[in-house]
């Protein structure tokens, strides 16, 4: 059997978080009651003309420029199609001369992704067809709610440089979290403020030209993303194999039976007459648009992971985290935007490890808390447990207070009556119970290690977990050399 | 000053004074204005729809502004024709297309708010050809407007409604829209004054689009002074319209009336060839006579690019109306047909019965020329061509401080006449399309008549935003041709 290689390119049309939508005053919110923002313009009424949004050519230039993309002068173009969700029956979008021309994006696992271009146009209304299953041709009658028509999009077209599902999940996953670091967008891909068509194609492997690929729509996750791909990459290698061709087409994912199907050909031969949109002139992106893009854009979550890796370089990995959870932990911090945190603890004299941990784990439990917390009281607080006043489990209820109350470590850590045992109560404690299970005693001398934690168990039931972990340990261990 | 005189009630400025002063009242100027449209309306059916009961409002209100001593504008009780293509807020607008019937815009386009707020009356939409596509005002989906020189001929169009009241004096100025002459050619037919702007100058937002690069809003009236006093109401940036310039607007009667001695006038061979009628050339001939006679400098020039004007005005042209009436397709407004088992039955039975024949042949001219395959060959090459037009004028503009030709290749035409005939129609507009395609602001004036008594216009053409150049050598000719 042939090998095949799997080329993917993804179409991700982003809504841009502005508060109006991209030619008129009407507002651009989600799940309102449906034609309540509309005007003469987005419901393209004769007449109207389209007025530019610059805020919408703000934030489409910021994600340009944290795609690494060169910003130019573009224009818009008509795009004529007949449809009752577009309320001109053409859509103002982008062609040849598109806003942002070429760059890339880099993965997590430091891959990069080849962007085409990533231009501007204006969304369309939403049909419901009533009645038939929700398909248009069986339906009794369509609806169709403006509230959408107009809402600024962004699309973002990646190069074919894809080549696995996860790789595609990957990619759409790194593009979310960008949108929404640079405020271009909320990202919500369940309100449709995402929306993701994949080409797909295959190859034999090594083969210097493409398949024939097929446009996959209605991906409506990250989930039916990677399915879709991985349905479609082993349906056209069957075809292949069976001597078939894979037929160039658009086809529809079905999540409820987990296959994609053509859509009917006849609906697709459209000859969309693009020209120049002589209502508008061109976008000629001035210095003041540029410096704001720029500012909007803070480092990107590859850098800022970069970053990261970095500081933890300073310090000693752990023995127990040298399983690539560090790298897990680095791609959620970058994530929910912690980043910031964990570097103003390291700072302010924290270890880079701890707090790295505390900041993936307890911390990104409650991340909007979490961004608020002073990195200098969350420094002071790794401080304490790493010097041991502070058991493990102490800590992290010490954290949980800090981000609900704030407050200083050490009076919260004293509120919970996790004042440090004095050395002398611990060290009969450890001997308590040394003298009283002396078997385990016994196999711990002779080098039984495991038998180590039985013995810490006793001391932390009869201490109620205030005592420090670390320093039980240390006392057993001095007990056992003597 | 008695509000009615023959024919017609008197100059904008006249009116606006009077009522300003309170000499007369805004109201007794719009009756007799409403009278005249009374007694001819049925002959010449220029308007689609007249709006005597608000536009009486408008007048009391003016008039209750004179009255407590505040002013009501410099337009104050100025009755003033719409083009039926402007919309208008509550006022049915149907760009004289049966697709559009009943339709009622929830807006007013910008020139019409202006000229409200300067205290103009509108008093009715004029009819036009449907979506302003025509030379002859016959295809207008309800009814051809006579021309009220000779009712027997086309007032011309597609502002044949604009320029047919001006004619007949049932408004003082009304508004037109001027996408390859739809102002200049009926003002010529008419033998009234209409002005087409600079593109960008007069805001286009509330006119419905027939091509949207060549589209222009524009005055008519009787004379050039009443013209540049509408204009100056309507002119200026607008933010809702993109295209709009930012370019500060003069006192338009500043530069009328002043000597135009050693201006430089260029007349351009190409517009006085072949299939010009022997009376128009003879006429506008004299015209220029007159401008040599006052001191200006008579330039031969050439505009070699002129004689693909009609081609590429038609590729242009059409492809944006393709696109523009897409719109109307039965889902949102106007009329939709009822029968039809899918959607694309549905909108093809709309757009067939709604729109007549002229406007289904430039949206599939249209369609045409844009179709993959075919883009490169016709809308490319037409855009290329229309650059090199323009650069054309450019050129000339360097030479001269306007130019001069005939506005039409005859006077006003038969009703009936070219009908069967588009190219022969298309033809009507062969010296006007080029300031469109240009974007330069032109001007047809009175200029003679033939010896049948028909009104031959002159137009005047002038370099970007310089209305007052063009307005100052109108105005020359006017007062020579009277004198």
């Amino acid at each position: 059997m042939t090998e095949y290689e799997t080329v993917v390119g993804l179409e991700v049309h982003c809504e841009l978080a502005t508060a109006t939508k991209l030619f008129c005053g009407c507002r651009n919110a989600f799940g309102e009651a449906p034609n309540t923002n509309i005007c003469p313009v987005c419901l393209g009424l004769p007449g109207s003309l389209p007025v530019i949004n610059r805020r919408a050519v703000e934030l489409a230039l910021r994600i340009g420029t944290a795609l690494n993309c060169t910003a130019q002068r573009s224009i818009f173009h008509r795009k004529n199609y007949f449809y009752p969700d577009m309320p001109k029956d053409y859509q103002i979008s982008q062609y040849d001369e598109p806003i942002n021309l070429g760059g890339f994006l880099e993965l997590v696992d430091g891959s990069r992704v080849g962007i085409e271009r990533a231009h501007m146009e204006e969304d369309t209304g939403k049909t419901t067809h009533v009645g038939g299953g929700g398909r248009i041709r069986e339906a009794g009658y369509s609806l169709v709610d403006y509230n959408r028509a107009g809402v600024p999009l962004v699309e973002i077209v990646s190069r074919p440089d894809i080549s696995s599902a996860a790789q595609a999940r990957a990619y759409v996953d790194e593009l979310r979290s960008i949108l929404v670091a640079t405020g271009a967008s909320d990202g919500r891909m369940e309100e449709g403020s995402l929306r993701v068509d994949a080409n797909v194609s295959v190859r034999p492997a090594g083969a210097a030209e493409y398949g024939t690929r097929c446009e996959v729509k209605n991906l409506n996750s990250l989930r039916s993303l990677e399915r879709a791909i991985g349905y479609e990459v082993a349906r056209q290698i069957a075809l292949l194999e069976s001597g078939e061709r894979v037929a160039q087409e658009t086809r529809h994912w079905d999540e409820g039976d987990g296959r994609t199907h053509a859509l009917r050909s006849k609906e697709e031969a459209n000859d969309y007459r693009y020209f120049p949109e002589p209502d508008l002139a061109p976008l000629v992106p001035d210095a003041r648009l540029l410096a704001a893009a720029a500012e909007g854009v803070g480092p990107m979550p590859a850098e800022r992971r970069r970053r990261l890796s970095e500081l933890l370089k300073a310090g000693p990995e752990p023995a127990e985290r040298r399983d690539g959870s560090t790298t897990d932990q680095v791609v959620t911090v970058v994530d929910l935007g912690l980043d910031e945190l964990v570097h103003g603890a390291v700072t302010a004299g924290a270890d880079p490890h701890l707090s790295l941990a505390r900041a993936a784990n307890e911390a990104a439990a409650n991340p909007d808390a979490a961004k608020l917390l002073d990195p200098i009281a969350f420094a002071a607080l790794l401080k304490m447990e790493s010097s041991g006043q502070l058991s493990a489990t102490q800590s992290k209820e010490v954290l949980a207070e800090l981000m609900t109350h704030g407050g200083d470590p050490a009076r919260i850590a004293a509120s919970l009556g996790y004042e440090q045992m004095d050395t002398a109560a611990l060290d009969s404690m450890v001997d308590d119970v040394i003298a009283s299970n002396p078997e385990e005693w016994q196999r711990y001398r002779a080098g039984e290690e495991k038998v180590a934690q039985f013995l810490l168990g006793k001391v932390m039931r009869a201490t109620k977990g205030r005592a420090n972990g670390k320093l039980v340990a240390a006392a057993f261990a001095a007990r056992r050399s003597v | 000053m008695t509000a009615r005189q023959a024919p017609g009630i008197g100059s904008v400025a006249g009116i606006a004074a009077a009522v300003r002063s309170g000499e007369i009242s805004a109201r007794s100027v719009l009756q007799s204005s409403l009278e005249r449209v009374a007694d001819l309306e049925a002959d010449l059916h220029c308007f689609n729809a007249i709006t005597a009961e608000k536009a009486m409002a408008d007048a009391d209100a003016v008039d209750r502004l004179v009255g407590s001593g505040l002013d009501p504008g410099p337009l104050a009780g100025v009755p003033v024709a719409l083009k039926d293509n402007l919309c208008t807020e509550g006022i049915p607008t149907t760009c004289s297309s049966r697709i559009l019937a009943g339709w009622m815009p929830p807006y007013d386009a910008t020139v019409v708010s202006r000229l409200r707020c300067a205290g103009a009356v509108p008093v009715g939409k004029t009819n036009l050809d449907e979506f302003a596509m025509g030379s002859s005002n016959e295809n207008s989906g309800f009814h051809p407007v006579h021309n009220p020189r000779d009712r027997s001929r086309v007032p011309g169009g597609s502002s044949g409604g604009s320029a047919a009241v001006i004619a007949a004096g049932t408004a003082v100025a009304s508004i037109g829209s001027d996408t390859g002459g739809s102002i200049r050619q009926p003002a010529a037919f008419c033998g009234v004054v209409g002005l087409k702007p600079t593109y960008g100058r007069v805001s286009r937002y509330g006119l419905i689009a027939f091509a949207s690069s060549l589209d222009h809003v524009g005055p008519f009236g009787k004379s050039v002074k009443d013209t540049a006093l509408m204009l100056q109401q309507m002119a200026g940036r607008e933010p809702l319209d993109s295209t709009s310039a930012d370019v500060p607007v003069p006192n338009y009667l500043d530069q009328i009336g002043q000597p135009v001695r050693g201006l430089r006038i260029g007349v351009p061979e190409e517009y006085f060839g072949e299939g010009l009628d022997p009376e128009v050339r003879s006429a506008v001939e004299a015209g220029i006579q007159e401008l040599a006679k006052a001191g200006c400098e008579i330039v031969p020039i050439s505009l070699p690019y002129s004689k693909y004007a009609i081609p590429t005005y038609y590729v242009v042209a059409t492809a944006e109306a393709s696109s523009n009436l897409a719109r109307y397709d039965g889902v949102r407004y106007g009329v939709r047909a009822r029968e039809g088992k899918t959607l694309a039955e549905m909108y093809r039975r709309t757009r067939d019965a709604g729109f007549g024949a002229e406007v289904k042949r430039r949206i599939m001219l249209g369609t045409y020329v844009l179709s993959a395959g075919y883009y490169d060959a016709y809308y490319l090459k037409a855009q290329r061509v229309r650059r090199l037009l323009a650069s054309d004028f450019d050129r000339a503009f360097t030479k001269v401080d306007a130019i001069v030709t005939p506005t039409t290749p005859t006077p006003a035409f038969k009703l009936g006449e070219k009908m069967d005939d588009p190219l022969a129609m298309y033809l009507a507009d062969i010296f006007t399309v080029t300031a469109n395609l240009a974007g330069i602001p032109g001007m047809s004036i009175p200029c003679g008549k033939s010896r049948e008594g028909l009104p031959i216009g002159m137009q005047i053409l002038g370099k970007h935003f310089d209305e007052p150049m063009v307005l100052r050598v109108g105005h020359a000719v006017e007062h020579a041709m009277a004198g």
